[in-house]
């Protein structure tokens, strides 16, 4: 490469990439360091920020709200994302066989993955109404009496990790491609040794698909940290806090007390949470990409 | 017809044998499908059936399956009584402007770093990858200092400008597909005296629908879904966007919620993503792989 060509080559990339440049700085970069300098401040948006040190720190971890939050968020992550994997794979696994109408099947499983967002609060607001909604009328067909879901601290948290339940259809779409990488090969040659299909999948399908479960376990826990529509809408972080998500608490010390000092705290806090395990999906993915392609683009 | 048993591995009986125990699990399998089809589509039957019933009708427990009079009339009333249509428009207007801007600040970035190989290509594209998870809790209040001191508060352009820009995601997407495209194109686009931006735009777009698709798909529903950024920004109800609008449903406002409306509205948020569904079913897909994105 001459060194005429060499300038060429930059001049023109940084042409192309100027609109994200400008973007990166704009509204990545300053409000990164923006808000890690906030979060040293006390600041109402209205009067000039005054320097406090690291009072917003030691603040957060005497904060009665803080801590609930963090409960009420990882409380949330660990019940509900391995349940949404397991039934991922599950209903993958029943998907990745001969069966009539499996198109249907698929297409069905992945539609309530359509309703998200507030559209999909207001219905399972309504499902989970203790007096008119679906879900204890549906247990009283068993014979169950339901509770008051999200009107009862006790079962408001669990409410929601239900409703979760129900967009496991793109989780089973990661998973049914992901099976469909198996060789089957692989799968024959364990069969002709004898492995039953339990054996199989266990020892040769599960192996494969791994990169594939964790990929999915550290993008749900991301997602899940950043919890907000359902707390919004449905239960206003209620009853009794029970519902009081990190986002939400986020949002409420911001932007209904004016707190943006301390808000600036809690988000750096969420940062690093999401910034750590974003790395480590990339040292995953990297294993991923070349796993089934070989290739290094 | 009767088969004479034979012997050795290969034989017809432990042929049938062999597949009528593979045969049990399909049909258990076929049946627990059924099962949880039944389950998963209940709340979506019952979501369209209420959007149907009548003030009365929406508070029977037990809750009809069909309802008892078919009040096609809710579908008037969401437009007169909650300026639905506005709250739809707005919603169009921002997930298509959204979608523009996604689409050509996203594939120019993206070309730059396929096509190019400039000094400290290497640090920007370490920190695209590092932005494309950034939460934006954590950085949406020194955004909303900034655009509260350019005057944009009450207005689209925080939800609209920032597409503009390029977003971390779609910009790597787009340039896994441009890096499969053969040099030799760009080659003798070259000698054919083509520039360098005409490449971009004649070249290598037209070449990347699906990849494009893909893209324009997720950039409208994340758009169309989002709620906590229009709820910072927008305060006069005019202005609402669709999910700001649906989630003051629920507010105290109401003594009882109005549960008929309440359907009517998730039925309508639904009817562009099912309609992209049903347009674009591979690329959807297709998306859901590459990014794990829901």
């Amino acid at each position: 490469m001459t060194h005429r060509e060499g300038r060429r080559q930059t001049l023109y990339m940084y042409l192309f990439l100027s609109p994200w440049l400008i973007g990166f700085f704009v509204f990545a970069l300053y409000p990164i360091l923006s808000s890690l300098y906030l979060s040293f401040t006390d600041y109402d948006i209205i009067h000039p920020p005054v320097f406090v040190g690291l009072a917003n720190y030691t603040e957060m971890f005497n904060n009665e709200l803080f801590w609930k939050s963090v409960i009420v968020t990882l409380r949330y992550t660990v019940i509900s994302v391995p349940i949404q994997l397991v039934l991922g794979l599950g209903f993958a696994l029943l998907l990745h066989q001969k069966i009539p109408f499996r198109g249907f099947f698929r297409t069905a499983m992945y539609f309530p993955s359509m309703v998200s967002g507030v559209a999909m609060s207001l219905l399972w607001y309504w499902i989970f109404n203790p007096q008119i909604g679906l879900f204890n009328y549906v247990l009283s067909w068993f014979g169950i009496k339901g509770p008051a879901w999200l009107m009862n601290p006790d079962t408001s948290l669990y409410a929601l990790i239900i409703m979760s339940l129900w967009t496991v259809g793109t989780g089973m779409i990661l998973f049914l491609a992901g099976l469909q990488g198996v060789p089957a090969s692989l799968i024959e040659a364990a069969e002709l040794d004898g492995a039953g299909r339990f054996k199989t999948f266990l020892n040769v399908t599960l192996p494969m698909i791994s990169p594939v479960l964790l990929f999915q376990l550290i993008m749900g826990a991301i997602d899940s940290f950043q919890v907000f529509t359902q707390a919004f809408v449905m239960t206003q972080g209620g009853p009794n806090y029970s519902t009081w998500f990190y986002v939400y608490n986020l949002y409420t010390s911001a932007f209904k007390e004016y707190r943006a000092g301390y808000s600036s705290a809690l988000a750096w806090v969420l940062l690093i949470v999401v910034m750590l395990f974003t790395a480590l999906v990339m040292k995953l993915s990297n294993r991923y990409v070349h796993y089934e392609g070989g290739g290094n683009k | 017809m009767s088969t004479i048993p034979s012997t050795g591995p290969h034989s017809p009986s432990s042929k049938v044998r062999r597949r009528r125990k593979f045969d049990a699990v399909r049909v258990m399998s076929f049946i627990s499908l059924v099962i949880i089809t039944f389950l998963m589509l209940l709340p979506l039957f019952f979501m369209v059936s209420t959007s149907l019933k009548s003030k009365r009708e929406m508070l029977k427990f037990p809750p009809t399956f069909l309802p008892e009079t078919w009040q096609w009339s809710n579908y008037k009333d969401i437009f007169d009584t909650l300026q639905f249509g506005t709250l739809y428009g707005n919603s169009l207007l921002i997930g298509g402007l959204t979608v523009v801007g996604t689409l050509i600040s996203s594939s120019l970035a993206a070309y730059g770093f396929a096509r190019y190989r400039g000094k400290g290509k290497n640090i920007w594209f370490m920190l695209l990858l590092s932005t494309m998870m950034l939460p934006y809790p954590a950085i949406m209040i020194p955004q909303f200092i900034l655009f509260s001191k350019m005057n944009w508060i009450d207005t689209f352009l925080p939800l609209i400008v920032p597409a503009f820009f390029g977003s971390a995601y779609n910009i790597f997407l787009l340039r896994q597909f441009f890096t499969t495209l053969p040099d030799e194109l760009f080659d003798a686009g070259r000698i054919d005296g083509c520039g360098e931006f005409r490449m971009w735009l004649k070249i290598a777009l037209p070449l990347s629908g699906p990849a494009l698709a893909t893209v324009a798909i997720f950039a409208f529903i994340y758009s169309w879904n989002d709620l906590l950024t229009p709820v910072l920004y927008l305060s006069s109800s005019e202005k609402f966007t669709l999910p700001v609008g649906m989630a003051s449903l629920t507010s105290s406002r109401f003594r009882i919620p109005p549960w008929h409306l309440l359907m009517v509205a998730s039925v309508l948020a639904m009817v562009p993503i099912v309609t992209l569904f049903a347009i674009a079913q591979k690329r959807f897909v297709e998306g859901i792989v590459l990014t794990g994105i829901k």
